[in-house]
């Protein structure tokens, strides 16, 4: 065996590199210097983030270990977005990760937090299923000690509980569609399942595709696979929801992507295209319409985050390159949307521990910074024109309307009238912080530092991206000349 | 008798809806789990046949299960863990008793 393929995968390789500095600083250095490991840890990634953002030796293509692992200037890309998501995460959760509560397990947060972007890197570079199934697994595993990782709450127990069971279980049905395939096709390569399934049409296929759909759409929480969400969000800590609502999502929503184009191209339009069709009616409809009745913000978030879930994969059913751009560029932006609102949330739990969306009411008489935040992300989420979020929507929609069939028209319309519905119910918060005539329920208090260095930089997007057209330039340009191109029709 | 491979395929089907039947039904966190293994072995041997009746000049099949099995063993501790720490918590392991967050 040629050990030197190994260095193809160079971005897995810095990340090791960041894990392992982490790792030995939390395990050889006194116990005084681990207040210092949040910010090491923010430090090093940072640096790892921006090695990979402007070192142009990782742009090109290359494949290794026979071609199960492939990475190409678009998944540089898709990498690089999450990695930028990852950093803010970090920075925000610096004061959490020193608080009493959490001194003993300081470091496993961070090392749990490192391995599973690795298990969501061989999920974004697989193309064969053994190396997806390890990336998946080892992305959901550990997530699941990190929701658990407030022992001496309750709830994040019974959150780490709903995710682990329901976790194993779509990753069993999951597993039972690979069979299927496998089967069908006689290779779990994605190219040779490709190449196999050309022209076939079987009821096998139909239930291989169904279970693998479902198996990765819990990981989405798109809608029958959804019920998990709510409750994992409420009960785990907020960074680490913050970081399952969008890293995660993110990276499972590429990988989706790249599975059904790679290996289920060939039946897009006789299969997986109504399958997937359905999914989105759903997930968008039903995540919108539970969001509007939630008074807890982080179940709330859940909700909205399940009916985004549903816009994401409108650039999965575009299936051209402009929807694979638009998805790329919608994940970015819904990084940064999502990553304020969930700012502002941890930094209102850290000072006063309330999370009620009836605790928000004042909020802009007594911390008129933080509910302007709070704005600002709500109206990008619901995507109002000057900010990023209306670009993003724009854009995807544009992708899928691309594809030109009329079922996508109607499609695109149902989503269009959902943004309406969901425009109410973030409102609502922006209603509930500036308008509710009640006395101020929080009172004033000072963000930690990391808090507001988090905050800038997620306003900072907010803002700049729907003004900077240059990045979904980049994005289209970078998905125009990929590889991935051959598979849409 | 010829022994074919719908012969073995029976048991697996089985054992997977056997195993989504428990998942389902069962009201103790260890018998949801024990469905779940039910589930994942099912899916293990479908595997190992396929690759033994359909495509036997390659190990394919044969290497996922060993990957599958590990990646059970994974799971099945990880599980334990967070079922022990809730016990610590309200003395049950009956999902009866996990209803503290709901819609």
């Amino acid at each position: 065996m040629d050990y030197s393929q190994f260095l193809a995968m160079k971005q897995e390789i810095g990340l090791l590199i960041v894990f392992l500095l982490v790792f030995l600083y939390d395990t050889f250095m006194p116990r005084s210097a681990g207040k210092q490991l949040p910010v090491f840890a923010s430090v090093l990634m940072l640096i790892f983030t921006a090695a990979c953002c402007f070192c142009p030796c990782l742009a090109g293509s290359e494949s290794a270990f026979a071609g199960m692992y492939e990475t190409s200037a678009v998944i540089a890309a898709i990498k690089n977005i999450l990695n930028i998501g990852v950093v803010i995460v970090l920075i925000q959760s610096v004061k959490w990760a020193n608080s009493e509560e959490m001194a003993p397990r300081r470091g496993e947060f961070y090392e749990l937090l490192l391995v599973t972007l690795f298990g969501m890197y061989l999920m974004i570079s697989a193309r064969h299923f053994l190396l997806f199934v390890i990336g998946l697994e080892s992305a959901s595993l550990p997530l699941a000690a990190m929701v658990a990782l407030d022992k001496n709450r309750y709830e994040s127990s019974e959150a780490a509980i709903k995710y682990i069971l329901t976790a194993v279980f779509s990753s069993a049905v999951f597993m039972m569609g690979l069979s299927f395939v496998y089967a069908l096709s006689g290779s779990l390569y994605f190219q040779n399942i490709y190449l196999a399934l050309t022209g076939q049409h079987s009821t096998m296929l139909v239930l291989a595709l169904a279970f693998v759909i479902s198996g990765v759409g819990f990981k989405l929480s798109l809608v029958p696979f959804h019920l998990w969400t709510a409750d994992v969000y409420q009960g785990a800590p907020t960074s680490v929801t913050s970081y399952l609502s969008v890293i995660s999502k993110g990276a499972a929503a590429f990988a989706f992507l790249v599975i059904l184009c790679q290996a289920f191209g060939a039946v897009y339009a006789n299969i997986w295209e109504w399958m997937l069709y359905a999914l989105i009616i759903l997930t968008i409809t039903v995540g919108n319409l539970f969001a509007i009745r939630q008074r807890n913000m982080k179940r709330f978030l859940a909700f909205s985050s399940v009916s985004q879930a549903g816009y994401i994969m409108l650039g999965v059913i575009a299936f051209n390159a402009m929807g694979l751009a638009a998805l790329m560029y919608y994940i970015l932006v819904y990084i940064f949307s999502n990553l304020a609102a969930f700012g502002v949330i941890g930094a209102i739990e850290n000072a006063t521990g309330k999370v009620s969306m009836d605790d928000y009411r004042g909020l802009s008489k007594t911390n008129p910074r933080l509910s302007l935040c709070m704005m600002l992300a709500m109206f990008s989420l619901a995507g109002i024109p000057p900010f990023a979020g209306f670009f993003s929507k724009f854009f995807i929609f544009t992708g899928a309307i691309n594809q030109g069939s009329v079922a996508i028209y109607v499609l695109v319309l149902i989503a269009l009238i959902n943004t309406i519905i969901s425009l109410y119910y973030y409102l609502l918060v922006v209603k509930a912080m500036y308008i509710a005539e009640e006395a101020p329920v929080v009172e004033t208090f000072k963000s930690s530092c990391g808090e507001r260095i988090g905050l800038w930089i997620t306003i900072a997007g907010i803002i700049g991206l729907g003004i900077v057209s240059c990045v979904y330039n980049f994005l289209l340009d970078t998905t125009a000349t990929s590889a991935i191109n051959a598979y849409f029709m | 008798m010829n022994i074919t491979l719908i012969y073995w395929l029976i048991p697996s089907l089985i054992m997977f809806c056997c195993g989504v039947y428990g998942f389902i039904t069962r009201k103790n966190m260890i018998a949801m789990l024990i469905s779940l293994e039910l589930m994942l072995n099912a899916v293990d041997i479908n595997f190992v046949l396929f690759n033994r009746y359909l495509f036997p000049g390659q190990m394919e099949g044969m290497f996922f299960t060993l990957f599958a099995i590990a990646i059970a063993a994974a799971e099945t501790a990880l599980a334990i863990a967070i079922i022990i720490n809730i016990f610590r918590s309200i003395k049950t392991v009956d999902v009866q008793g996990i209803d503290k967050m709901k819609f």
